[in-house]
């Protein structure tokens, strides 16, 4: 096996980097890929506790690269979902502990363990983001349809474009279909004129989605959730499929879609 | 003793000289930058020296031995660079700093061009996005957008094929003939010679190409082009 590594980030802090890699690491295992995922946010981690696997935290991937235990000894397994893995951060330290070429060889210790190692970036463009990104393979870029959270998008796909870090692709997390057709929020087509790289998924505004979040069970699990279905839908891209999109081309075709979701049509 | 030389490379910075040193045993490395030194203290005599020492994991006692080793030869050390954190942590207890500042080339661009006369321009064949700053002594064009919270500071004209939403400063040397033109003028600000404006942000309007200069009352004005002149 020789794993994808994929690192999520934004620039912007709270647009749902976390929850992002929670869901498509659950969807990627539910769709049969073994998946490790690492928490980069060390001094702030949170994806243990998204994912529910907090109280099962012995070793951490300081720990790791410190080399107070092995690679194996870290990685937690899933409650359910016997392919999935996390490599917590240490929540004592802060992101001086590793540097950029000891997370480039984790990372290679790790493609030859599963299929995809997915990398939760901390907020911000310093060392921790530079960390998280240096041993990626491809990266997603989440935002919301915030002017403040796009314009630091932007900064982050600058820097990974000066970083020859391969072309982004972007996720537009909490879209609210109802304010953008009120035009009180950005649109899609809005977002992606200015940022101008390829996107892998648009997630709709779902109050499901902090729900379980709190419940340690991430959406993706819920059939019936929207936000679940769009994370389940970027898994499969992202394993290769063609998933139908939202219709982009003909801005009526996606209203009536995500209303057609939401029940109001 | 030609082979141990190779370990250490000398370069000559800004504020002062950077040696780097390769992955062989630190007792190597230090010997051999010792014996570089030895051969050509001239050279060396008074200089600020930065270490570069690639993965090498550093204590305390280590650095403190080579600090005092390379100040009996009057050389001071200044700056240990190492990816290693405990290298970096025993450079921070020791007062050495542990990067040296050199601006990212992709986010600052400075360049200088000098007796190309007033027709120099900087071609840009792609979109500045936020946080890049482009800064030259004659025209610049770009074929591409120019994002908000891109700057570009121009001494000459500015020329946008493209979207310009971020901040533009034209005739940055005072020239007050210089112009701002864009596909879709829509900037945070812009600003000739020493004329500044921040455009009302109207996302309704329709993109039209725009021109801006200064008029002959010597204020800012802009006009949409058509092809009927």
């Amino acid at each position: 096996m020789a794993a994808k590594v994929i690192t999520i980030t934004s620039g912007k802090g709270g647009v749902g980097k976390t929850t992002a890699v929670a869901n498509l690491a659950v969807a990627l295992a539910l769709e049969g890929s073994k998946v490790v995922c690492i928490d980069g946010d060390i001094g702030l981690r949170n994806l243990d506790v998204i994912l529910g696997l907090e109280n099962r935290i012995v070793y951490d991937i300081v720990d790791v690269i410190e080399g107070r235990c092995r690679l194996k000894q870290a990685m937690i397994r899933d409650k359910k979902l016997p392919e999935l893995y996390l490599i917590p951060a240490a929540q004592t330290r802060d992101k001086n502990a590793i540097s950029a070429s000891e997370m480039i060889r984790l990372v290679k210790d790790l493609r030859s363990e599963c299929d995809f190692v997915l990398i939760d970036s901390p907020a911000g463009i310093e060392r921790g983001f530079r960390n998280a990104i240096a041993g990626a393979d491809r990266v997603l870029v989440v935002t919301n349809p915030e002017i403040s959270a796009v314009r630091d998008a932007d900064r982050v796909i600058g820097i990974l474009e000066s970083e020859e870090k391969g072309p982004a692709a972007l996720i537009l997390n909490r879209l609210n279909p109802t304010l953008v057709k009120s035009k009180d929020m950005l649109s899609p087509e809005d977002v992606l004129d200015l940022l101008a790289i390829e996107l892998i998924g648009i997630v709709p505004e779902d109050e499901n989605v902090i729900i379980a979040s709190n419940r340690g069970a991430p959406v993706a699990y819920e059939p019936k959730s929207r936000a679940g279905q769009a994370f389940r839908n970027i898994a499969k891209r992202l394993r290769g499929e063609t998933v139908p999109f939202l219709d982009l081309d003909a801005q009526s075709g996606l209203w009536n879609r995500l209303q057609r979701l939401t029940g109001r049509k | 003793m030609e082979e141990t030389r190779a370990l250490v490379q000398i370069k000559g910075l800004r504020d002062g000289l950077l040696a780097s040193l390769d992955d062989a045993s630190w007792e190597e490395q230090r010997a051999a930058l010792l014996a570089q030194v030895d051969d050509n203290p001239a050279f060396f005599h008074g200089a600020r020296l930065a270490l570069e020492v690639a993965s090498q994991i550093l204590h305390v006692n280590e650095l403190v031995e080579l600090r005092d080793q390379l100040s009996e030869r009057n050389i001071f050390l200044w700056a240990v660079i190492g990816e290693s954190p405990t290298t970096e942590q025993t450079a921070q207890l020791l007062g050495l700093a542990t990067r040296i500042s050199k601006p990212r080339p992709e986010e600052m661009r400075q360049v200088r061009v000098e007796n190309l006369g007033e027709e120099t321009a900087l071609f840009l064949n792609r979109t500045l996005r936020s946080g890049t700053r482009v800064e030259f002594s004659g025209h610049v064009i770009v074929l591409g957008d120019v994002n908000p919270g891109a700057e570009i500071v121009a001494e000459g004209n500015v020329l946008v094929w493209g979207k310009l939403r971020g901040a533009v400063h034209a005739g940055s040397n005072g020239d007050t003939t210089a112009v701002v033109c864009a596909l879709d003028l829509s900037p945070t600000r812009l600003q000739i010679a020493g004329e500044t404006t921040m455009p009302s942000l109207d996302s309704q309007r329709t993109p039209n190409p725009e021109t801006a200069r200064i008029n002959e009352h010597g204020k800012l004005q802009s006009e949409t082009w058509s092809p009927d002149r």
